[in-house]
């Protein structure tokens, strides 16, 4: 399921929208992941507190959308502009893969409660393709 | 025996106490077939579907988004006994109309995003919880009698 134009030019000129909420949307899917999932939360036992408002949640979902934003940037070739990424998550953080797609399914979420009336099923088929395509250049290295 | 807290069973009451079922079953059958455009094989007699504007505005959409909504009323009225609830509504989906069950998790996230998206942030993580643990059950009891 490859990045059409169409989806890329979509992709895009949604993200423009997004502009200064995409940290809050960031902090808010992370939030969202590890309530709703709550197994996700063993990546991060090492964290003082997981808790929706916390700094480290605030500073994680920062970390995690602005990588996302600059894959936008990235779209013709995710693979190649993910590599370090890729590496640190095959080698050094271990994140099982499958825990890509709950992230992105609560980045959607986020950004249907805060963009209702742009988030249209046209957008979101984009967008989802794009999470996807970024999560599997995510995994590359994995094996 | 699925057990609910009294926050899970609240929630769900008051979401499709409020929900208007026509409009939300709509839009989120709608999303369904352009998000995931392979479900459009279960719809082959729906007529045009060949985009997202012709998609929203054809009516068979209309109505069966209606119809799967009210079949998910069934289980907000007996969430204590979903999976014999839903007996008759597994068997219909296995041997009539051969759904495969992946897609109900399809439809579920969809209506998630539709609902997420009118309840803005009345939808907070714990009442996401709820309403996707809720749809969970429902999926589970719809699987049950294929095999």
């Amino acid at each position: 399921m490859s990045l059409t134009a169409k989806d890329k030019a979509v992709v895009k000129a949604f993200w423009g929208k997004i502009g200064g909420k995409a940290d809050a949307i960031g902090q808010e899917a992370l939030a969202r992941m590890f309530i709703a999932y709550p197994q996700t939360k063993t990546y991060f036992a090492h964290w003082p507190d997981l808790s929706p408002g916390s700094e480290s949640v605030k500073k994680h979902g920062k970390t995690v959308i602005g990588a996302i934003t600059a894959a936008v940037e990235k779209m013709d070739d995710l693979i190649g502009g993910l590599s370090s990424l890729s590496d640190l998550h095959a080698f050094k953080l271990r994140v099982d893969p499958g825990n890509f797609k709950i992230l992105s399914h609560n980045i959607l979420v986020a950004l249907a409660v805060n963009f209702p009336g742009d988030f249209t099923p046209e957008v979101h088929v984009s967008v989802d393709k794009f999470l996807a395509a970024l999560s599997a250049a995510l995994a590359d290295k994995y094996r | 025996m699925v057990e609910w807290t009294e926050f899970e069973r609240a929630t769900i009451q008051d979401i499709f106490s409020k929900m208007d079922y026509e409009s939300v079953g709509h839009n989120a059958l709608t999303r369904c077939l352009v998000v995931y455009p392979w479900t459009q094989r279960y719809f082959g007699n729906f007529g045009n579907l060949y985009n997202a504007a012709a998609i929203m505005g054809n009516p068979l959409v209309a109505a069966h988004g209606t119809v799967v909504l009210h079949g998910l009323d069934k289980a907000v009225k007996n969430m204590d006994n979903i999976k014999a609830t839903y007996a008759e509504l597994s068997v219909l989906h296995s041997e009539k109309l051969h759904v495969d069950p992946d897609n109900f998790r399809l439809l579920a996230d969809c209506l998630t995003i539709v609902v997420a998206a009118r309840l803005g942030s009345g939808f907070t993580p714990d009442v996401q919880a709820a309403f996707q643990k809720f749809l969970a059950v429902v999926i589970s009891a719809l699987t049950k009698q294929y095999h």
